[in-house]
């Protein structure tokens, strides 16, 4: 362990160097706020402790909840943060995983140029890294997001698919429900056809009121009226999941599908500036792979660039490193103020074991 | 030492695991007073009789200090999560047949499905401000079961008995909890999603697969199974 916390604090140092202020949150995290983020999925991957004061406690899980809490409370922006610590992750199917290991991590909050600071982050993150065998995936959340902003469907099934954005089987039953390629169940249909449908059912029990089931009953009725999905554009989404190439050409591959959803052009646009920058900042970008379904799996809320690093032949390790845009956390925390932000964390036990014995 | 056998300390589920053994011509019984936890084997050598609360038998059977075990299926999975490799069902017993499954209001005439119960819960977060509360005391065979149908919004709240009244007192808006008819459910105001089978259970002979055994214990285990699968 002493061998890779001085090589986490070496990073940290690095990181410190890069411009970045070390902070240093506390281990116990209140559980409520990562409760109402994650849901009730943390719980399976959190050891939660509590006392009679404050409730239920988490051991962190991750930095970037604290980090981001930290620097709404009192930072100025721009700001950069680097931080290395212990976190502690619950294991409940696999005794062979790590329930605690060091993290090393660096957080950037700056509004002035996403590509930039995305190209920023990536390079660092590769520097600590590139002397191992290793390999990097990226990805970008937001064409995805752009793409299913842009569909010509009510809103209301525009913002239940960007919710489960980071679930992909719920998101592709929505889509298979939306576009009319699955059946509408039995129950919906009796439904929908009855006239009164509170007949029979008795009492009204619970918090949620008659009125709040009538609202839905008069939403699923409008839904019904809402035409499916084009098979045009579902072509165009199934297109977009796919695209698993080297970032030059799958500039191209996204450049022709904007033709057929000018929606996702800017977001195709963004790609193309960040992978401008990550070049200034020596990555060979000829050769970094980018796929479009990358990073939404992950519980960490990516809405944008995406990335994580892997060693080659080792696919029983996790990723060595991994990071990305997170937006969309910062509004949720931050109750719809958002901050631009974009972070990494390095495991520095992997990389210390990965270089062996000197 | 002995083959050590767990069984239910007390009520129906004792007393029909008595009977099934009784079939397979093992005479199991409780000695002593009806307060005293104490129990012996006739009918088979080298077998004893462990009295233990149903709850304690997963952990029992996984420990090793128990060799057989009659407990439910929602127990053994709920309670070990590496369930498969530390216990082997030997023979299901054909009673305490209950299900785990999820309820809501009847009243919630929109909701039937495990899809209708998401989009309501995200409507009741933004109503409400608060996640759509569970009632349960299978946490996390239910949080697994709501996170492969990509349920989100939701909080599960633990509910140690009653749960069926959580609805009513307002403490949950659904439950997740052991039906075997559906009487109290229906006497609640509560109906099952259409698919809402988290787990269909009932009472079952379990094998650890951590106890070790010796020469003596060995030989009765076969003799036991022998007994069983004849």
């Amino acid at each position: 362990m002493t061998e890779a916390r001085n090589r986490a604090l070496a990073l940290r140092a690095n990181f410190e160097a890069a411009g970045a202020v070390v902070v240093e949150p506390p281990v116990l995290q209140p559980a409520e706020t990562l409760l109402d983020l994650y849901g009730e999925d943390i719980r399976a991957r959190a050891y939660i402790t509590n006392d009679a004061l404050r409730g239920e406690q988490m051991l962190r899980p991750d930095f970037t909840v604290p980090v981001v809490q930290m620097h709404m409370a009192d930072g100025a922006e721009p700001a950069r943060y680097t931080y290395a610590g212990e976190v502690f992750r619950r294991q409940d199917d696999d005794l062979d995983r790590a329930n605690e290991f060091l993290q090393v991590g660096y957080e950037v909050f700056d509004r002035s140029n996403p590509a930039a600071t995305d190209a920023e982050v990536f390079a660092l993150v590769s520097d600590a890294v590139s002397h191992l065998d290793v390999r990097a995936s990226t990805g970008d959340i937001g064409i995805l997001m752009a793409a299913v902003r842009g569909l010509k469907t009510s809103e209301r099934r525009k913002s239940a698919l960007i919710r489960h954005v980071w679930r992909p089987r719920r998101f592709r039953a929505l889509l298979d429900r939306f576009s009319g390629r699955s059946a509408v169940p039995e129950s919906r249909i009796a439904l929908l056809a009855g006239n009164d449908p509170f007949q029979n059912v008795g009492a009204v029990v619970g918090k949620r009121t008659r009125s709040e089931i009538s609202a839905r009953v008069a939403a699923l009725h409008e839904d019904a009226k809402t035409d499916p999905i084009s098979a045009n554009e579902m072509d165009v989404i199934d297109a977009l999941l796919n695209v698993r190439e080297t970032i030059p050409f799958a500039l191209e591959q996204l450049r022709d599908l904007a033709v057929d959803m000018p929606a996702i052009s800017q977001a195709v646009e963004g790609l193309q500036a960040r992978s401008e920058a990550l070049n200034q900042r020596g990555v060979d970008v000829d050769a970094l792979s980018f796929e479009a379904s990358y990073g939404r799996t992950s519980m960490e809320y990516y809405d944008g660039f995406v990335f994580g690093f892997y060693v080659n032949g080792r696919a029983d390790l996790p990723a060595l490193a991994s990071g990305g845009r997170y937006d969309a956390l910062t509004r949720r925390l931050g109750n719809g103020v958002e901050i631009p932000a974009v972070g990494a964390v390095l495991r520095p036990g992997l990389i210390v074991e990965l270089e062996g014995p000197l | 030492m002995t083959l050590k056998l767990g069984v239910p300390s007390k009520g129906r589920l004792m007393e029909k695991t008595f009977d099934w053994f009784a079939k397979h011509d093992i005479a199991l019984s409780r000695t002593g007073s009806d307060r005293e936890y104490a129990g012996k084997v006739e009918g088979i050598d080298d077998v004893s009789l462990v009295l233990l609360s149903a709850g304690e038998i997963p952990r029992e059977l996984a420990a090793g200090r128990i060799h057989l075990g009659v407990t439910g299926t929602d127990l053994i999975h709920d309670k070990l999560p590496l369930w498969k490799d530390q216990v082997v069902s030997v023979a299901e017993l054909g009673f305490g047949h209950a299900d785990l499954i999820i309820a809501v209001p009847n009243a919630w005439v929109d909701v039937d499905t495990l899809d209708d119960l998401d989009a309501t819960a995200a409507a009741f977060r933004e109503i409400h401000g608060m996640r759509l509360r569970v009632a349960t005391k299978y946490h996390r065979l239910v949080r697994e079961f709501l996170r492969d149908a990509g349920v989100a919004d939701y909080a599960l709240v633990d509910s140690q008995g009653a749960t069926e009244g959580t609805v009513a007192n307002e403490t949950a808006e659904a439950i997740a909890d052991i039906t075997s008819t559906g009487d109290t459910l229906r006497a609640n105001h509560l109906k099952i999603l259409s698919d809402g089978l988290v787990l269909a259970s009932q009472a079952t002979l379990w094998r650890s697969r951590t106890a070790d055994l010796d020469t003596k214990e060995r030989n009765a285990l076969n003799a036991l199974l022998g007994r069983i699968e004849a």
